[in-house]
């Protein structure tokens, strides 16, 4: 892959043990992902609930534990730090979460939540050096510093989302997880969201795993692509070549399922929907996790696991991409 | 509006005191429902859609301040006793809600839930009502229907749960069926049966329904005509293809220009409006969109803007009656 990745992904496997019929199951819930995040690059994670597209990104933060794989990130392992390394290295990596409000503690002031992640990880600041900091970072968002002083209950939805980029973004990390966003938004926020960390993204040149169910989000805000089913890539490609010419039936299915706001387009797609819906992790079908709803699907697709080759422009897990037309 | 509607709704208001004072969660709403019609209703958090569905049902929460007149094939449902409201709810008007694991008894088999629904309003024999549900869930494409029918809802996926709960909701043959976010909740794929379900069953059936919901997309993909609501109000109203074509409310523009598309090479940003839905206890004088709106003029922050019709079947609320696409244009 890439030799100047900030970030490279190799075989990372999340596995629960979880209690079955008076016994215990292995759920993989990651099983084999690969990628890498290039500096600056945004790279979306796409799939159904049960894709495994959260469970990636704890498990590179480090808050559910890698069965197996790598990820390194300035030369070490992110999966294999512990103690005063892996606290060191957390002010490089930050999250933004689906829902804002509930991300702010509701006892402290927008000031103070603004000003700990500097406490924590820049603690030789002065108090006048984070004061300048908290109003930079504030007015980045665009919000006003007289907001400073107020508690989260007193903000809506997008102000509270405002507030919590900024609590990302204020310790300048180099990797930003960004986890639905924009999920919990009402339509005429999300669009002023969607802008304010695509303009953020572009001044301060941030890298960002974003992380969504909603294709038409990823499209506008993401540089490349990661289609995921049941914890396995079922392609991988540029944002550009996966809506032109995706070559993975899942990614088409998800392309026609996803509803568009025209009617004319939208009643012009007349192909019926994707049958039955995402097995359990418990029971993942043999040979190609997708077989079971895929229209296309034939016997080597249960004997074989289909491995991520190159087709066309994408990078795709499916026995018959070729025939999947451009 | 259409003479010989199933369902009128006239001057309805619904309000709610509430710890920050009186909340006006519908205003003043006038809508119909036609035969066999696919009426989409999309709006935000807030904006009164649900409230409206449910005070259709008598459904309101205890203490709501109802106003105006809703009127089922000319019988008034509004202040009707229960007794009376049950002859007409889950038999001729049903109701399917967001979240189906909340709307299903845990504790009740599906099969169990499905067949009360005709043993109370018709009086069938449990032998006959069972046998109805089967052929309602095969109906609504639950495959091994039988066999769900002694299941309980947690041992469903959601979209099979979202599925009994419109085959209850249809089991009766209602001439109406209310839907609440009826595929939100769900995965997107699973969305697109749920919703090819409910076109299939309308063509078959000729049941109209309401489908209520946030999703400009969803309403493009399946309703015939569109109520457009905003802080308790409709705003705008029109046939689908009117509405996306020439939409001619600020808010509908807003709500279009800002979803972004799969299909459409991107925009380097999104048409975007500033601010954020009223406080339904705090709302405006005049109209409710106006601190947000573009096209604002003075009279808006004092006058509200009755719906008018601006033409044939195409309503709207606004005081600004010159072209828009300012949007659009700001944007670029």
């Amino acid at each position: 892959m890439n030799a100047a990745a900030l970030l490279a992904v190799r075989d990372l496997a999340v596995t629960y043990r979880v209690s079955y019929r008076g016994g215990h199951a292995l759920l993989r819930a990651v099983n084999g992902v690969s990628f890498d995040l290039a500096r600056g690059e945004v790279l979306g994670l796409v799939g159904e609930s049960g894709s495994g597209k959260s469970t990636i990104a704890r498990a590179l933060l480090r808050l559910v534990p890698a069965a197996a794989g790598s990820a390194m990130f300035h030369g070490t392992d992110l999966l294999s730090l512990s103690g005063a390394a892996l606290h060191a290295m957390r002010r490089h990596l930050q999250l933004i979460f689906q829902d804002p409000v509930a991300s702010l503690d509701p006892r402290m002031n927008i000031a103070d939540i603004l000003a700990e992640p500097l406490r924590v990880f820049e603690p030789t600041l002065s108090s006048e050096q984070r004061r300048q900091r908290v109003l930079a970072m504030i007015r980045a968002v665009g919000l006003s510093p007289e907001q400073l002083h107020r508690f989260p209950h007193e903000f809506s939805g997008g102000q509270a989302q405002r507030i919590g980029i900024a609590r990302a973004l204020i310790i300048a990390p180099e990797l930003i997880v960004c986890d639905e966003p924009l999920s919990a938004l009402d339509v005429s926020i999300k669009s002023q969201i969607s802008n304010l960390l695509k303009d953020l993204q572009r001044q301060l040149q941030l890298s960002l795993l974003f992380i969504s169910h909603d294709l038409a989000a990823v499209r506008f805000s993401c540089d490349r692509v990661l289609v995921l089913y049941l914890g396995r890539i079922m392609e991988m490609a540029s944002c550009d070549a996966l809506f032109n010419s995706s070559r993975h039936p899942y990614t088409r299915a998800l392309m026609r399922a996803a509803p568009i706001p025209d009617p004319v387009a939208a009643r012009a797609r007349r192909s019926a929907p994707l049958e039955g819906e995402i097995p359990s992790p418990l029971f993942a079908p043999s040979g190609c996790v997708f077989r079971t709803r895929c229209p296309m699907a034939i016997e080597r697709c249960s004997l074989e696991i289909p491995l991520l080759r190159q087709v066309g422009d994408s990078l795709v897990s499916c026995h018959r991409a070729e025939e999947v037309s451009a | 509006m259409s003479a010989g509607a199933t369902l009128e709704i006239r001057g309805l208001s619904v309000g709610y005191r509430s710890d920050h004072g009186l909340i006006e969660a519908v205003r003043d709403v006038d809508l119909d429902v036609a035969a066999g019609e696919f009426l989409g209703i999309v709006g935000e958090s807030g904006s009164g859609k649900t409230q409206l569905l449910l005070s259709v049902l008598g459904l309101s929460a205890p203490g709501a301040t109802l106003r105006g007149s809703v009127r089922y094939r000319g019988q008034e449902l509004l202040g009707l006793g229960t007794g009376a409201l049950n002859e007409v709810r889950g038999n001729r008007i049903s109701m399917v809600f967001q979240d189906p694991m909340t709307a299903l008894n845990p504790y009740l088999r599906v099969g169990r839930q499905i067949t009360e629904v005709l043993q109370v309003h018709r009086g069938s024999s449990a032998r006959a009502a069972e046998q109805r549900a089967i052929e309602t869930l095969k109906s609504v494409h639950i495959p091994d229907a039988a066999r769900r029918m002694r299941q309980y809802p947690h041992e469903l996926s959601g979209g099979m749960r979202q599925r009994v709960m419109i085959a209850m909701a249809l089991i009766a043959e209602p001439e109406i069926l209310l839907a609440d976010e009826p595929s939100t909740a769900l995965d997107v794929t699973v969305q697109a049966q749920i919703l090819s379900l409910f076109q299939e069953l309308r063509a078959r059936t000729g049941t109209a329904i309401v489908l209520v919901t946030h999703d400009l997309g969803v309403i493009a993909e399946v309703a015939d005509r569109v109520a457009v609501m905003y802080a308790g109000r409709i705003m705008e109203q029109a046939p689908v293809h009117e509405l996306f074509a020439h939409p001619r409310h600020p808010y509908t523009e807003a709500l279009q220009q800002s979803i972004p598309r799969i299909d459409t090479p991107r925009p380097a940003r999104l048409p975007s409006i500033g601010g954020a839905p009223p406080n339904p206890a705090a709302l405006p004088a005049g109209c409710a969109f106006a601190p947000r709106c573009i096209y604002r003029m003075s009279v808006c922050e004092t006058v509200t803007p009755p719906l008018l019709q601006a033409s044939p079947g195409h309503w709207k609320a606004c005081h600004h009656h010159g072209a828009l696409g300012k949007l659009r244009i700001e944007a670029a």
